[in-house]
């Protein structure tokens, strides 16, 4: 047991009482919220410490757990995905589920515990959904073509700090899809935009530039994503930082990529832009 | 069990491209017709899936997580290491591999570190042409710094998360291969049995963790990068899922377990802070370029607050048993005198479990002669994640830091090739023993993954593949894939069934403290021999009480913890008595019976040696055998840091 420590300054003698509405549902099956009680939740323990301790309750009460993804919870890995009380994430900005702890609640508080919720990521089970179409965009262009062993010296190509700069700020996305649950219209065109960014601005990434773009573009316009309308709630809900001007540059990418597309003789069919 | 290293014949610098030179090939139009099975889709398991599928070969890749670039290098945060000498500080191939095997204090292979140290530099013109945005100075060539007390700067990062950016250029190689149809990737399946035909490997059998499907896979060979096995101590800063499943069940099908007692204690961790904690979390080690680390001198003062200790009340203890090092004396002896003064009772913060786990890190010294701002600067984003968890502010209290386990050095047993005794299975990354010792050097992880994965399996795979010819691939229809099928059918079946009352946490936990107490910072004789007794019992009692709720077709976390603590708990046992019959102290292997002056003291007469566990049977202890360590190139001394 955790002794309260004579030390003011640690908060670990704090403990609440919480009430829980956790979205569950099976697979291939409908959803509904069902509601839990929680006592002595200690206020230094994390998010998914404090669902830890509610999945061991329900293990003693012989009930099925609460599904949710998870792996490093150091927030890095991009795998936690819940909506609590409406916000991807939780409420403090630029942090994954993971890195929420629950000094931030109150006790006696109600938590609502969704799902990420967008049509291109089916619920697997009550928390936990499917961000497969994530990969399928990479997979259609995500990277820079190079063969294992054919690279040249690396410092051959100088790269300017500002550059290098922008393209690591872009490529700190994890991937975790908060982008997507937060968009009124599922949009997925800050993950994209990030990846594009720190591909298109290197000049390792400009001889695939528009096929890229293209490509990506369309992956992800077929796997059922919205349209970006300017709303900016992505920004506000990324725990990495990625700011709107990413969507802003995937667009003037896209748009270039078309004309040049357009304009070229071995256009459209060899590229698969339309 | 037969254990020969192969190690190629020749002078230690020529013994790769010689090697590499009369390894057999397969020609381009055959390869297709080949089938590698890669497990795991971290550094070692992306690279080695994207390179061989490049090569035309078919590949089939398996992660249990939902997209490959979830992998735990990830978290790596540091940095990778290379000879490539850009800073004219007389870096060479030869200093990186004599600094590699003096950390491992003696305890790995010198073939593979030599190796290891000529690929480096390889690895980071592979990233670069990827994409992967390192650091770079005003001139647009590449940054690097020194990291984890190296004398020279060798170090290439990405901010802090070098891990993701490395692993996202490997999952990008990956990924291209998906695209074109090479790779078929496989995630939320986890290998539960390796399948053996004619005492080749063969297969795999895995469950998707999603529709709760077990099935068999073929293939000519197969390929574990399944990572290491530090969750045994429950808490560690891996991520949750990290398992020893995969190389486990390898071992209990014949594969030799290599030094599994050596795991490696990272020094500059946040500390536990309540029974309900399931993960810690590290902080750069760069903190303590800045930070003093000290206790209170007397352990009455341990409940006050820091500011009300007077300076000379307060025991900066590095400092003052490691003079020219000081708070940057390595990682083992750093962790080892901070578990040294909470075990006299003078640790700092909140009690858990009836002590105080926790020294001092102060940076009020550096914020005085630097100011703020500065260090706001170095490490600005380190403060806010301490606060984030902790909800102190760093700037105006000393931070909380105590070790906690982070990487581990042993593995399943390699040749020079990578494989295994088992003849078709190859291990890659930090699932394999090969290249750290008995000690890991910091910035070397992402080095050995990338390495083994882009660079070294590649060639050793196809040369295998050369030799078994083209009618190597078994059918699923034979017996020996049902046989393994049906076990572990049945396995899963129990697991749901057994009406038990206790959960697969709760003795993972118990598991952790056992492990953590008698066989982490420091081992002795009789804490150990209680342990294995302790560990047999909890065993025991596992398979008779284990709890599993949930259901056999849908996601099912429960199911799949049980099975990994059911391993971690036969694992724990391993480990224990590994660090019972190596009656030395190396690296992060310390007896407290064996030491000089507090320092730990090997044992090269005698221990000189790879220890090589083989499974004996179900609730048997395994077999030990070694093998022999011959140094050719390298002194052996003594590593002192006073």
């Amino acid at each position: 047991m955790v002794k309260p420590s004579e030390q003011s300054s640690h908060d670990s003698e704090r403990t609440l009482a919480l009430r829980l509405r956790v979205w569950r549902q099976l697979r291939g099956g409908e959803g509904h919220f069902e509601e839990y009680s929680l006592a002595a939740v200690p206020v230094s323990a994390s998010f998914l410490e404090m669902m830890d301790m509610l999945n061991e309750q329900l293990i003693r009460e012989g009930k099925d757990t609460i599904a949710f993804d998870h792996d490093c919870r150091e927030g890095i890995c991009g795998m936690c995905s819940m909506t609590i009380n409406g916000m991807p994430h939780g409420p403090i900005p630029g942090v994954t589920t993971c890195q929420l702890h629950m000094r931030n609640f109150r006790d006696g508080e109600t938590i609502t515990v969704e799902p990420w919720r967008a049509r291109a990521f089916p619920v697997l089970k009550d928390l936990a959904v499917n961000r497969s179409a994530f990969d399928k965009v990479i997979q259609a262009g995500g990277f820079i073509t190079v063969r294992t062993g054919s690279a040249p010296e690396a410092n051959n190509t100088l790269i300017p700090k500002p550059i290098a700069d922008e393209a690591m700020d872009a490529a700190e996305c994890i991937g975790c899809g908060a982008c997507v649950a937060s968009c009124k219209n599922g949009s997925a065109m800050l993950f994209v935009g990030a990846k594009i960014n720190h591909l298109n601005i290197l000049p390792q990434g400009q001889p695939e530039r528009e096929r890229r773009t293209l490509a990506m573009v369309k992956t992800m316009d077929d796997a059922g994503f919205g349209n970006c309308t300017n709303y900016g709630e992505c920004q506000a809900h990324c725990p990495k930082g990625i700011t709107l001007d990413v969507i802003a540059k995937l667009n003037r990418d896209y748009l270039r990529a078309r004309v040049k597309d357009f304009f070229s003789s071995t256009g459209k069919a060899r590229k698969g832009g339309e | 069990m037969k254990l020969d290293a192969k190690i190629p014949a020749g002078p230690l610098a020529d013994k790769w491209n010689n090697h590499k030179a009369k390894m057999r090939l397969v020609t381009p139009t055959n390869r297709r017709r080949y089938h590698i099975i890669v497990v795991g889709s971290g550094l070692a398991g992306s690279a080695a899936a994207a390179s061989l599928a490049e090569m035309g070969y078919e590949v089939s890749c398996f992660c249990y997580q939902d997209s490959p670039r979830r992998a735990h290098s990830i978290a790596a945060q540091g940095g990778i290491n290379a000879a490539k000498n850009y800073q004219n500080d007389g870096d060479s191939v030869r200093r990186l591999f004599l600094d590699t095997i003096k950390g491992g204090d003696y305890r790995a292979r010198e073939a593979n570190v030599y190796r290891l140290a000529q690929v480096s530099t390889s690895i980071i013109d592979q990233c670069v042409a990827q994409g992967v945005p390192f650091a770079r100075e005003y001139g647009g060539l590449l940054a690097n710094r020194s990291f984890g007390g190296a004398q020279v700067s060798r170090t290439f990062y990405a901010r802090g998360q070098t891990g993701q950016q490395l692993l996202l250029g490997a999952y990008s190689a990956l990924s291209r291969q998906i695209g074109a149809g090479t790779v078929k990737m496989y995630t939320r399946h986890e290998m539960l049995d390796l399948v053996l035909v004619e005492g080749q490997a063969k297969g795999i059998v895995t469950r998707d963790l999603v529709t709760g499907e077990i099935k068999a896979w073929a293939s000519d060979v197969v390929v574990l990068c399944t990572g290491g096995y530090g969750n045994v101590f429950y808490l560690s800063t891996n991520a949750q899922g990290c398992n020893v499943t995969a190389t486990f069940r390898a071992h209990r099908r014949g594969a030799g377990f290599a030094n599994p007692c050596y795991s490696q204690i990272h020094p500059t961790c946040i500390p536990v802070h309540g029974e309900d904690q399931a993960k810690l979390t590290l902080m750069s080690e760069s903190l303590r370029n800045d930070g003093r680390v000290w206790v209170p001198k007397n352990s009455a003062d341990c409940a006050k607050p820091a500011s009300e200790i007077p300076e000379e009340a307060r025991d900066y203890f590095l400092e003052r048993k490691y003079p020219s090092y000081g708070n940057l004396a390595p990682r083992d002896i750093s962790s080892r005198a901070a578990k040294e003064v909470c075990d006299e009772g003078r640790g700092v913060g909140q009690v858990v479990d009836g002590k105080r786990l926790g020294v001092y890190l102060d940076f009020s010294a550096a914020i005085k002669r630097l100011g703020e701002s500065a260090i706001r600067e170095r490490y600005g984003n380190l403060f806010d994640m301490y606060e984030n968890i902790t909800g102190e502010n760093a700037y105006r209290q000393p931070m909380r830091i105590f070790p906690a386990v982070h990487y581990t050095m042993g593995g399943l047993w390699v040749d020079y090739n990578l494989q295994s005794n088992i003849p078709g299975l190859f291990v890659g990354g930090e699932a394999n023993f090969s290249d750290h010792g008995s000690n890991r050097l910091g910035a070397s992880a992402l080095m050995q993954g990338l390495a083994d994965g882009y660079f070294v399996l590649p060639y050793t795979v196809t040369d295998y593949l050369a030799g078994v010819g083209l009618s190597g691939r078994p059918s699923v229809d034979r017996p020996e894939f049902k046989a393994v099928v049906k076990e572990v059918e049945e396995r899963t079946h129990w697991f749901l069934n057994n009406n038990g009352n206790r959960s697969a946490r709760s003795y993972h936990k118990e598991l952790g403290k056992i492990v953590w107490e008698k066989c982490g910072m420091t081992r002795d004789k009789a804490g150990l021999e209680g342990a294995i007794r302790d560990l047999q019992a909890l065993r025991d009692d596992f398979w008779k009480n284990i709890k599993v709720v949930g259901a056999g077709n849908q996601l099912a976390p429960e199911l799949e913890r049980a099975g990994r603590v059911a391993d971690f708990l036969d694992f724990g046992i391993m480990m224990c008595l590994d660090a019972l019959t190596r009656e030395e102290s190396c690296g992060g292997h310390f007896r407290t019976e064996y030491q000089e002056a507090g320092e730990a003291k090997r044992n090269d007469d005698t221990f000189a040696h790879a220890a090589v566990w083989e499974f004996k049977g179900e609730g048997n202890l395994p077999k030990r055998h070694t093998e022999p360590l011959t140094y050719e190139e390298v002194q052996l001394t003594t590593r002192s840091y006073k």
